[in-house]
């Protein structure tokens, strides 16, 4: 059952095609994966589904219903999360509360309530308290909840960035690099994690990464992205062999 | 229609003097992405040494001129190494709050040194001679703001384009890092670019002086607002921008005291600054660059 | 049940505190121990630590750099002045009439204002400050440049005191709550926060609406104590003075904004036949303070429960 569908997206900037006739779809549970050289576009396609881009013409429908165009916090309202190539954390609050924030789209109580500290404003504050220190404890992080998320190891913060997406609760998550700067002991880690909450939470995650053994490792489907532009699609093994895709990340053979 | 030329050549001095100031603002924005609040004090600053030197050195009104211009220069770039060069790694914010800090100490600093109140440029320094032309009044005031304008933008233009040190500012605006790893001295070139930006608001200072007769601790602060106004008009960080701003000002402000009300002349600035910032910040001619994501 | 008890003592001694410094400032008034002087540094006090506590909601915890505070006071006062003064109402109507004022006008600022980013925002609230004051020099009614002479005295300690309690009140629990979390988030990073699921335009928009509405509040006390308002009063001077106020305090910080509040009074106070020199000292506590010590006195911490604990002996 198609969850997302793409057709015909198109972004430029100042003259400079950085998406052309981009086509995309995307099954629930999936685990697909956008790869393809540096600057060949991918960061541009997933701010474009996140809302941080207005396409310039095209579709972009998530559960049946469009969202190209719309602000980036009603498509995060519609189930779409997502983490950053250059992690964005809020850097100066504790992790506890960078996880909190994730509540806030679904407050349980008013502004009066907050002015007045009335019982629902406790009751509600408690809930919200649990549910991010659960969040926490799914991904190991509980034991760091009052550091400054400026202060975690990079593997940490990381972790922690997927972790404040998933307290958002999506049916889509959506991860820019997830293993830049890791190791391949690190890397592995991820794989088991992004693996283990794509079944525990009925998700359904597209990636965007370089590092192969990843990609190979978790994805079911692979776009290949150069130049904006589509330059093939399909599973790993095909990906893998595909003349075009070598070419594109090395270079044409020398005859 | 006369009426009407001779207001546009009125707000022809008052838009080159806004226009030597914007050219400040424009190339440090440019440079290191800072709005420069204690430029217009710069420009006061220019002013005074202007003033002094003409009637404790008794020099001639160019003289006097490139005094103020070498004095600022070194002031410009004092400023920028004690007080922005620590913060290039901060927020623009805190630079902001910074450069607001630094103008409030020049203003104050001069009324705590000399006094706030205005003092008055001595007729002798500039006798005014009136020319009448095609039915138009101009003074050799006029002439003397409007000319050495023109020749100082000149004189800019040729440094930006065809030096060596022009080719390092354009590089250092573009790129901080890579104009590094071509070999050019970041400190250095935005030191010289302080230096020219803060001369040209001395020359503006000396011909307020000439222009207005008075001067006082506090006449930068609207000037200089209305500069930078100026300057954004024109797009912020694009030196014909500045120019173009300036002048642009400069006319629209004489327009106005002259059509319409003066008490709202100061207003017309800020207007004209929201408008702007709200209908294309990048400014006439300016282009488009969003943020990275 | 032990922490709940334990939060209602604590609550309870916080409330007694309060209580005692209101009365006993307020005997010291009537019974005529605080002379002139010092009754109008009290109420100067005060007022500043309204408008501090209110501009660090803007520049401190939503990390928007307002530069035209004073404008919002301006609004305040003169609504105030409007109602007192030419409509004969009685204060209360006057105060209501200030936050109102004032909270329009920061929404009507703030809708356009706050689509800008960072210096830009900064430039354009500090014209929209100078705007009100021109516009309010060209108003015939409130006498333009003059002003506003003889307004009645109806500033007193315990409005005052409810007043400043109020603002505090209201920002701190704002803070602390998601509400507070999401206008933290805006300040930390704005795309984030977006993707996150919060509007950061509707909670700029609600950060500055609550800081211009007691800025109004406190203008509006303002001119109801010190007899004369003019446009003047409320130029972009002002609005520097409260600015180096939370610069010093420290961005994100209400017990910094209260401290310095009432430090720089002291200080005004005190160089009040000095005013360049106070100015020069305010410009190097700017300058000093963004180059050694952004963070201010108390950077974001706050002066909480947890730290009065430790300080009074409680457990760690």
């Amino acid at each position: 059952m198609s969850l997302m569908e793409i057709k015909h997206l198109n972004k430029s900037f100042g003259g400079l095609s950085a998406v052309l006739d981009f086509d995309f779809h995307l099954d629930r549970k999936e685990l697909v994966g956008l790869i393809g050289p540096n600057g060949a576009g991918k960061t541009t396609v997933f701010n474009l589904i996140t809302g941080v881009y207005k396409p310039d013409s095209g579709s972009i429908m998530f559960n049946d219903k469009s969202i190209a165009g719309l602000a980036p916090y009603t498509i995060c309202a519609r189930g779409i999360a997502r983490t950053f190539q250059n992690i964005r954390l809020f850097n100066n609050l504790s992790v506890l509360d960078n996880v909190k924030i994730a509540a806030h789209k679904d407050v349980p109580y008013g502004f009066l309530s907050t002015i007045l500290r009335t019982p629902g404003f406790f009751k509600g504050e408690a809930q919200i308290e649990q549910d991010a220190l659960r969040f926490l404890e799914i991904f190991k992080l509980d034991n760091k909840k009052n550091e400054l998320a400026k202060n975690l190891p990079y593997g940490e913060q990381r972790r922690l960035e997927i972790a404040r997406a998933m307290a958002t609760k999506p049916t889509l998550l959506i991860l820019d690099e997830p293993a830049a700067g890791m190791n391949p002991q690190e890397t592995k880690e991820l794989m088991e994690l992004i693996k283990s909450i794509r079944e525990d939470f009925d998700l359904t995650i597209l990636l965007i990464e370089h590092d192969m053994s990843l990609v190979m490792g978790v994805c079911e489907r692979i776009y290949v992205l150069d130049y904006g532009q589509i330059i093939a699609e399909g599973l790993p093994e095909e990906i893998r062999n595909n003349k075009e895709v070598i070419e594109a990340y090395l270079g044409e053979e020398v005859e | 229609m006369l009426e009407f030329v001779q207001q546009l050549v009125n707000g022809l001095s008052l838009g080159a003097i806004y226009a030597l100031i914007a050219l400040g603002y424009t190339m440090v924005y440019g440079i290191i992405m800072l709005i420069n609040f204690a430029h217009g004090d710069i420009m006061m600053v220019g002013a005074f040494v202007g003033f002094y030197s003409i009637t404790l050195f008794g020099t001639n009104i160019v003289v006097a001129m490139i005094f103020a211009m070498l004095a600022c220069a070194v002031l410009g770039v004092v400023i920028e190494k004690v007080a922005y060069r620590p913060l290039r790694k901060s927020t623009r914010i805190a630079a902001l709050i910074t450069a607001i800090g630094m103008s409030l100490f020049l203003e104050y600093m001069t009324i705590f040194l000399l006094g706030p109140q205005q003092k008055v440029f001595p007729h002798t320094a500039f006798p005014l001679k009136e020319y009448h032309a095609m039915g138009l009044l101009i003074t050799n005031k006029d002439i003397f703001i409007i000319v050495s304008a023109i020749v100082l933008m000149i004189i800019l233009q040729y440094i930006i384009k065809m030096t060596r040190t022009g080719k390092a500012m354009r590089a250092v605006s573009v790129d901080q890092e890579a104009a590094v790893l071509m070999g050019i001295s970041v400190d250095k070139t935005i030191s010289i670019t302080f230096a020219i930006g803060s001369a040209l608001a001395a020359a503006a200072g000396v011909m307020v002086g000439v222009y207005y007769n008075t001067i006082n601790p506090l006449m930068g602060i609207i000037p200089g607002l209305k500069a930078f106004v100026a300057a954004v008009l024109g797009g912020i960080g694009i030196i014909p921008g500045a120019m173009v701003g300036g002048f642009v000002m400069g006319i629209l402000e004489t327009f106005v005291s002259g059509y319409g009300s003066s008490l709202y002349r100061d207003a017309v600035a800020f207007g004209v600054l929201i408008l702007i910032l709200l209908i294309k910040p990048t400014g006439l001619l300016g282009k488009n660059t969003g943020e990275k994501v | 049940m032990q922490k709940l008890k334990n939060n209602w003592l604590k609550f309870c001694g916080e409330v007694l505190i309060l209580v005692a410094l209101f009365t006993v400032v307020q005997y010291a008034i009537t019974a005529g121990l605080l002379n002139q002087y010092y009754q109008i540094n009290l109420t100067s006090m005060v007022i500043n630590i309204i408008l501090a506590v209110s501009l660090n909601l803007i520049n401190g915890f939503t990390g928007q750099l307002s530069l035209g505070h004073a404008g919002f006071m301006a609004v305040g006062a003169y609504s105030a002045v409007i109602m007192t003064e030419m409509l004969m109402q009685p204060f209360a109507i006057g105060l209501l009439a200030a936050c109102l004022a004032a909270a329009i006008a920061g929404f009507i600022i703030g809708v356009p204002t706050l689509r800008l980013k960072g210096d830009y925002l900064a430039i354009a609230t500090l014209a929209f400050g100078e705007i009100i004051r021109v516009v309010l020099q060209n108003i015939d009614y409130v006498n333009g440049p003059a002003g506003v002479v003889g307004i009645s005295k109806l500033t007193t300690w315990p409005l005052l005191f409810g007043a400043m309690i109020l603002t505090i009140l209201v920002v701190v629990n704002l803070i602390n709550s998601s509400y507070g979390r999401a206008i933290v988030s805006v300040r930390e990073d704005e795309v984030a926060a977006e993707l996150m699921g919060i509007n950061t335009t509707r909670y700029k928009v609600i950060a500055f609406v609550i800081g211009a509405m007691f800025a109004g509040l406190a203008g509006a006390l303002y001119a109801h104590f010190f007899y004369i308002i003019k446009p003047e009063t409320f130029n972009f001077l002002k609005s520097f003075d409260i600015l180096v106020m939370v610069v010093l305090g420290g961005l994100g910080s209400t017990t910094g904004a209260i401290i310095a509040a009432m430090f720089i009074t002291v200080l005004t106070a005190a160089l009040q036949s000095f005013p360049a020199i106070r100015m020069i000292l305010y410009a190097l506590i700017l300058i000093i303070v963004m180059i050694y010590r952004p963070q201010g006195l108390m950077g974001t911490k706050e002066l909480s429960r947890e730290t009065f604990g430790r300080i009074w002996g409680g457990r760690k």
